[in-house]
C-alpha cells in the first residue's frame, strides 16, 4: 500500500476515486452532510446542547431498526424517534425531581438499548455495523434522495429563522419580550436537530454522529467573534472533512466515519493551539493590535 | 431627539396590574399585586431577593401567567403589547451569555428584530435607530467590538441602547445599577430622567435605597405583596422599609447602599 502511494501524483489522488461512481456520491453525500451538520452545530455549541445532540442521535436508533424492518424510509423511523425523544426528555424533567442531564442520559441509553435489542430479535438484513458506524461508500440511491430532500429542508429553515435562532440561543428572554414565540423556536431546533442527526448517521454512523453536530461548531467559535463567520467556517471545516476523509478512507482503506470525524478532531486541535485570538499559542501582537 | 409619543398620550396608564396572584406549583410568590403607571413616570421596585420582585417583574413581561388577576400595558393585554414593541427589558449583566460571538452593533440591531419582517434584514431606519441609540448611551465608537470585549457599565449601556433602539414606551430595568462605574451610573440616571421627560414609563427593580430616592417618583415595596405604593416622598418610611425588609430597620436617612445589608442578615 504504502510504495502504491508513493508512486501516485497528488493530481492522481484527487482524480482516481472520482472515476467510481460509488465514490463520487459517497463524496457528494459527506460533504453536503457535513455543511447541513456544521452549520446546524454552531447553534448547538452556542445553545449548549452538545449533550442533546448526542441523546438525540443514539435515541434514533430504534426508529432506524423498526423503519428497516417496515421497508419504510429509514429516515421517517429516526426522526420519529428522535423527536420522541425529545419530547420524552421534556416530559420527565418536568414531571419528575430529576436533574436534566440525568434525564437525558437516561432516555438516550434507553432507546439506544431497545434498538440494540430490536437488531437482534428483527430477522431482517439490517446491518448493525452499518448503522452505528454508517457507510457513506456503500450509500445507494434511495438513501441519497432521503439525504438530499432532508438536508434541503433543514438549510433552508436555519437560513430563513437565522436571526431568531441566533437570538434565541444567546437571549431567549429579550426573543420573548419582542413577541417571538420561543416556545416554537425551541422545539424547531431540536427537529432541526433530530433530522440532522438523521443526515449525519449515514456519513458516520450513530455513534459519532454527535461530532459532527458540535466538532465545527466548536472549532469555529475558536476562530471568530463574528456568527455569520462562525457558520460559514464551521461548514467550511465540515465539508472540507468530509471530503478529505472520505479521500483518506479510500486511499487507506480505513473505517469512512472514523476517518471524517478523526480530520474534524485533528482541524479542532489546530485551532485550539493556534487560533489567533483564543488558541493556547495566541498571537500576542494580534491581540494587543485589537 | 424625536419624540415618540404624542402628547395626548401623557395621561395614559402604561402599566396596571390588578390583584395579580403567581404561584409555582402550588407555593404563592406574589398575591394580591396591584400597581398604575402612568405615562411619563419612574417607579422603583423595591424589595429583598426572594420576595417577589422578578415574579412581579416576569408577570408583566409575560414570562409567568398569574393565576388571578390581570395586567394590562397600554391598556392592551401584555402578550399583545409585546408584538407592538411596548415593552422593553434590560436583563440583569449575569443573564447574558458573554462569550457569544455577536458585536455591540448586533446586540443593539436585536432591539429592531421585532419591527422587522420574518428573515430579520434591517432597513435603513433600522439601522438609523440602532446608531441613534448607540450614540444615546455613548457606545457608538465601539460598535464593532464582541459585547465580550466591553467593560461592565459599558455591557449594561449595550443592553440599555437595545432596549432604547426598540423605541418602547415601558422599559423593565433589572437591577440597573449592579456593578456599574460611576460614569455609566451617571449617564443612566441622565438618561432616565430624559425618557421621563419623552413619555416613557420605567420600572426599576432594585436593592438600592439611594436610587429611588434620587429619580423615582414612584416607589413599590414588595414583600410577596404590594407592601405600599405611592409617590416616594409619602413611602420611603422607616416603618414602611422595616416591614418591607423583615424587621432589619435600615436606617432611612442615610440607608443601606446594597443588598448585602439586608438580605445576608
Amino acid at each position: 500500500m504504502s510504495e502504491f502511494l508513493i508512486s501516485i501524483t497528488p493530481i492522481d489522488w484527487l482524480l482516481d476515486p472520482l472515476t467510481h461512481d460509488f465514490m463520487r456520491r459517497a463524496l457528494m453525500v459527506s460533504a453536503l452532510v457535513g455543511g447541513v451538520c456544521g452549520l446546524l452545530s454552531c447553534y448547538m455549541t452556542l445553545k449548549g446542547w452538545a449533550l442533546m445532540g448526542d441523546a438525540v442521535s443514539h435515541a434514533v436508533m430504534p426508529g432506524v431498526v423498526v423503519a428497516y424492518a417496515l421497508g419504510l424510509p429509514f429516515s421517517l423511523g429516526a426522526f420519529v424517534f428522535g423527536v420522541g425523544s425529545v419530547a420524552l426528555i421534556g416530559f420527565v424533567k418536568q414531571k419528575s425531581r430529576i436533574k436534566e442531564d440525568t434525564v437525558i442520559g437516561l432516555v438516550f441509553t434507553g432507546f439506544f438499548a431497545l434498538g440494540l435489542v430490536l437488531v437482534s430479535k428483527i430477522k431482517s438484513n439490517i446491518d448493525l455495523m452499518q448503522i452505528l458506524f454508517g457507510s457513506p461508500l456503500g450509500i445507494s440511491r434511495s438513501d441519497v434522495n432521503q439525504t438530499l430532500i432532508i438536508s434541503f429542508i433543514v438549510i433552508s429553515i436555519l437560513l430563513i429563522f437565522r436571526k431568531d435562532l441566533m437570538l434565541y440561543c444567546f437571549d431567549a428572554k429579550h426573543a420573548r419580550s419582542i413577541g417571538i414565540n420561543t416556545g416554537i423556536l425551541h422545539y424547531l431546533l431540536l427537529t432541526l436537530l433530530s433530522l440532522s442527526a438523521v443526515v449525519g448517521l449515514q456519513t458516520v454512523g450513530i455513534i459519532l454522529v454527535v461530532a459532527m453536530l458540535i466538532t465545527p461548531g466548536a472549532t469555529a467559535y475558536l476562530l471568530t467573534d463574528r456568527f455569520d463567520q462562525m457558520t460559514l467556517l464551521a461548514v467550511i471545516s465540515s465539508s472540507f472533512s468530509s471530503i478529505l476523509g472520505v479521500y483518506i478512507s479510500y486511499w487507506s482503506d480505513i473505517e469512512t466515519g472514523g476517518s471524517i470525524v478523526l480530520v474534524q478532531t485533528l482541524i479542532f486541535l489546530i485551532a485550539f493551539l493556534f487560533a489567533p485570538r483564543y488558541g493556547i499559542f495566541k498571537n500576542q501582537t494580534f491581540i494587543n493590535k485589537n | 431627539m424625536n419624540p415618540i409619543f404624542k402628547s395626548h398620550e401623557k395621561d395614559l396608564m402604561r402599566i396596571e396590574a390588578d390583584q395579580v396572584c403567581v404561584d409555582y406549583n402550588g407555593t404563592v410568590a406574589l398575591y394580591d399585586a396591584s400597581l398604575n403607571l402612568k405615562a411619563g413616570s419612574i417607579c422603583g421596585l423595591v424589595g429583598m431577593n426572594g420576595a417577589g420582585k422578578s415574579t412581579f417583574f416576569k408577570a408583566l413581561m409575560g414570562f409567568v401567567r398569574p393565576s388571578r388577576g390581570k395586567i394590562r400595558i397600554n391598556g392592551i393585554k401584555v402578550n399583545q403589547a409585546q408584538k407592538e414593541q411596548s415593552v422593553a427589558y434590560v436583563p440583569q449583566n449575569e443573564g447574558i451569555d458573554y462569550s457569544f460571538p455577536v458585536s455591540v452593533w448586533d446586540v443593539v440591531m436585536m432591539g429592531r428584530y421585532g419591527a422587522m419582517n420574518i428573515l430579520r434584514i434591517p432597513r435603513e431606519s433600522d439601522r438609523r435607530a440602532v446608531v441613534h441609540a448607540l450614540e444615546r448611551v455613548d457606545l457608538l465608537d465601539l460598535r464593532e467590538r464582541p459585547i465580550g470585549s466591553l467593560s461592565g457599565g459599558q455591557r449594561k449601556r449595550a443592553f440599555l441602547a437595545r432596549a432604547i433602539a426598540q423605541r418602547a414606551s415601558v422599559l423593565l430595568l433589572d437591577e440597573p445599577f449592579s456593578g456599574v462605574d460611576v460614569p455609566t451610573e451617571k449617564l443612566m440616571s441622565e438618561l432616565f430622567l430624559q425618557f421621563r421627560q419623552e413619555g416613557h414609563t420605567i420600572l426599576i427593580s432594585t436593592h438600592d435605597l439611594n436610587h429611588v430616592r434620587d429619580f423615582c417618583d414612584f416607589v413599590v415595596l414588595i414583600n410577596k405583596t404590594v407592601l405600599a405604593y405611592g409617590e416616594t416622598s409619602e413611602v420611603f418610611t422607616s416603618e414602611n422599609l422595616n416591614k418591607t425588609f423583615g424587621g432589619i430597620p435600615p436606617n432611612p436617612l442615610s440607608g443601606p447602599t446594597s443588598s448585602k445589608d439586608f438580605v445576608n442578615e
